[in-house]
């Protein structure tokens, strides 16, 4: 599907229109059972079991250290970067566990793409940016690595504001520019799932809504994990909604659900302010 | 007297006090360049560049101990670079938190403060007398080993201040390790690294005593490394001492032209760092 004809296929949905037209059978694309997770000695996740379904946004709410950008991070084992944190249980990627000792992790986080909170572009042109993640499983032709590029560039909704300086420093760019220009990236090794760690919440309200109206454009494609702060802003693109409270799941639900009737008091009062 | 007023008076004498120190040390540093100036000005000449050192009493220049300089200062710097950039990389990309790299970081620091003429004995000890003569390589080898510390020093400092968020985010990216430091991390941190290795090389141009054990001197024109080379700190150390006036004017010419050329290396680290923090 080009992009144009994904965007007239998937408008930003409302909140409050229900999220059940059209909608192709559900399949579970990760099966998170029983995670805890340590930052040395410290619990941070307590027996995690949920489900991420696949073209779906799956949004993770809750308050400071709740946990929900640990969960994140096991999910494409991103911690293994430091020693002393150790996860524990079974996620399942497409009936595959990838906690599972002797994976290849540079594999598995090719296959799982991650945008961070404060966007980080590489020191290098705009191009590079993209094709560095490109180049490193694919050798691709020259006009194939420039397609590829310019496609992710569009995925992202960046293309026309950078089309004509690719050449210049990824650093160049403001800061909404950086961040799609890493969503960019991550698209562009075409991975299964994305990862978006408060993928906004470094940007201004402009640059928020552009970004959330590429996340709805982009569940037609992908399996997404959204880490969010901003309470309107799960209800507004996620499917899903899990809200997590000191390293645990208190509930899990379609986000309609959880934003009108959830089962926990807990969570009613977080959503509702009494508490955060 | 009011709290205020107390503030005002002991501010004023803090403020006093350092443009006072700032003053004192100045002060020197204009004494010294003005000497060297006044001095060594009329030696620039164009024999300078392009005689040899002369026996006492006859005319000549300081070419082959320029030569001499710039090729000991050229292989050192290629010999020490390369290494104190790997040290430095090992200790700030893969060592963190290892206590092999809390030794070797703190050995470095170590050599980083060593005085010159330790490493000029060592390498006579290690070089000089296996081969049984002085030679240009064995005071490469004695400058290269104190480029390394400061450039191993310089790297890993570099280095940490690319943010971590970098890495991850070519880690997540599915990139190998190596990668993610050659492409990523050398790249956000390629100024600061060099402005390390120029310093270093500054540090190294006006070292003496390294020189003295290895290289030693050579009052012909030689391209020998296997052989005793002339230098510039050796020929000001022995012109300078001798008791004729045509060589310690030499001397204090080779003097200045060291003093410029540290200054330009100085000059050009400041301005690499300076464009490159605007570039960003």
């Amino acid at each position: 599907m080009s992009p144009a004809t994904a965007r007239q296929a998937m408008p930003i949905s409302p909140p409050d229109l229900p999220r059940t037209e059209a909608q192709p059978a559900l399949r579970h694309k990760v099966l998170i059972r029983n995670v805890d997770f340590y930052y040395g000695t410290f619990k941070a996740l307590k027996n995690i079991s949920m489900p991420l379904h696949d073209r779906r946004v799956t949004a993770f709410i809750g308050p400071s250290g709740c946990g929900k950008s640990t969960l994140l991070r096991v999910l494409n084992r991103i911690y293994e970067l430091y020693p002393g944190q150790r996860a524990t249980g079974e996620v399942m990627v497409d009936n595959e566990n990838i906690l599972a000792p002797g994976l290849d992790l540079n594999l598995l986080r090719a296959r799982i793409g991650m945008v961070f909170q404060k966007p980080t572009p590489f020191p290098m042109s705009i191009y590079d940016n993209i094709a560095f993640g490109v180049r490193l499983y694919e050798t691709l032709p020259r006009h194939e690595l420039d397609e590829r590029v310019e496609s992710a560039l569009r995925r992202a909704a960046l293309w026309e504001e950078v089309k004509d300086k690719l050449q210049q420093s990824g650093l160049s760019l403001s800061g909404g520019q950086q961040q799609r220009l890493c969503i960019a990236r991550a698209v562009a090794v075409r991975p299964e799932i994305l990862l978006l760690d408060e993928p906004a919440s470094a940007l201004d309200p402009i640059s928020t809504q552009r970004i959330e109206e590429l996340i709805a454009e982009l569940k037609a494609d992908y399996c997404i994990a959204l880490v969010t702060h901003n309470m309107q802003q799960a209800a507004r693109t996620s499917d899903y909604t899990a809200f997590m409270y000191l390293g645990e799941l208190i509930e899990f639900d379609e986000t309609e659900r959880i934003f009108t009737h959830p089962k926990e008091k807990h969570t009613e009062d977080y959503i509702t302010g009494r508490f955060g | 007297m009011s709290v205020y007023a107390r503030r005002r008076i002991f501010n004023g004498v803090v403020m006093t006090l350092s443009v006072a120190a700032t003053g004192f040390g100045l002060l020197w540093l204009v004494l010294v360049l003005w000497t060297l100036l006044e001095n060594g000005i009329a030696a620039l000449t164009p024999a300078l560049f392009s005689q040899m050192t002369p026996p006492p009493g006859s005319a000549g220049g300081l070419l082959n101990a320029i030569f001499g300089s710039v090729m000991m200062t050229v292989t050192g710097t290629l010999i020490g670079t390369p290494t104190g950039i790997l040290a430095g990389t090992f200790l700030a990309e893969y060592s963190r938190g290892s206590r092999f790299g809390e030794v070797v970081r703190f050995i470095n620091d170590i050599l980083l403060s060593a005085p010159s003429i330790i490493v000029g004995l060592f390498v006579y000890e290690l070089m000089v007398v296996p081969m049984g003569h002085f030679s240009a390589w064995a005071g490469a080898v004695a400058l290269a080993i104190i480029v390394v510390p400061v450039v191993v020093r310089t790297t890993e400092d570099m280095l940490n201040l690319v943010p971590n968020s970098l890495r991850e985010a070519a880690s997540a990216l599915g990139s190998p390790k190596w990668k993610v430091i050659v492409m990523v991390s050398y790249r956000a941190a390629v100024q600061g690294m060099v402005t390390g290795v120029m310093l270093a090389v500054a540090r190294i141009a006006g070292e003496t005593a390294p020189l003295l054990f290895t290289a030693l001197n050579n009052q012909f024109w030689s391209t020998d490394l296997n052989a005793p080379m002339a230098n510039l700190p050796v020929v000001i150390f022995q012109f300078a001492m001798s008791p004729y006036a045509d060589w310690q004017t030499l001397a204090w010419g080779g003097a200045v032209l060291i003093t410029i050329a540290v200054l330009i290396l100085n000059i050009s680290a400041r301005a690499l760092a300076s464009w490159s923090t605007f570039k960003q």
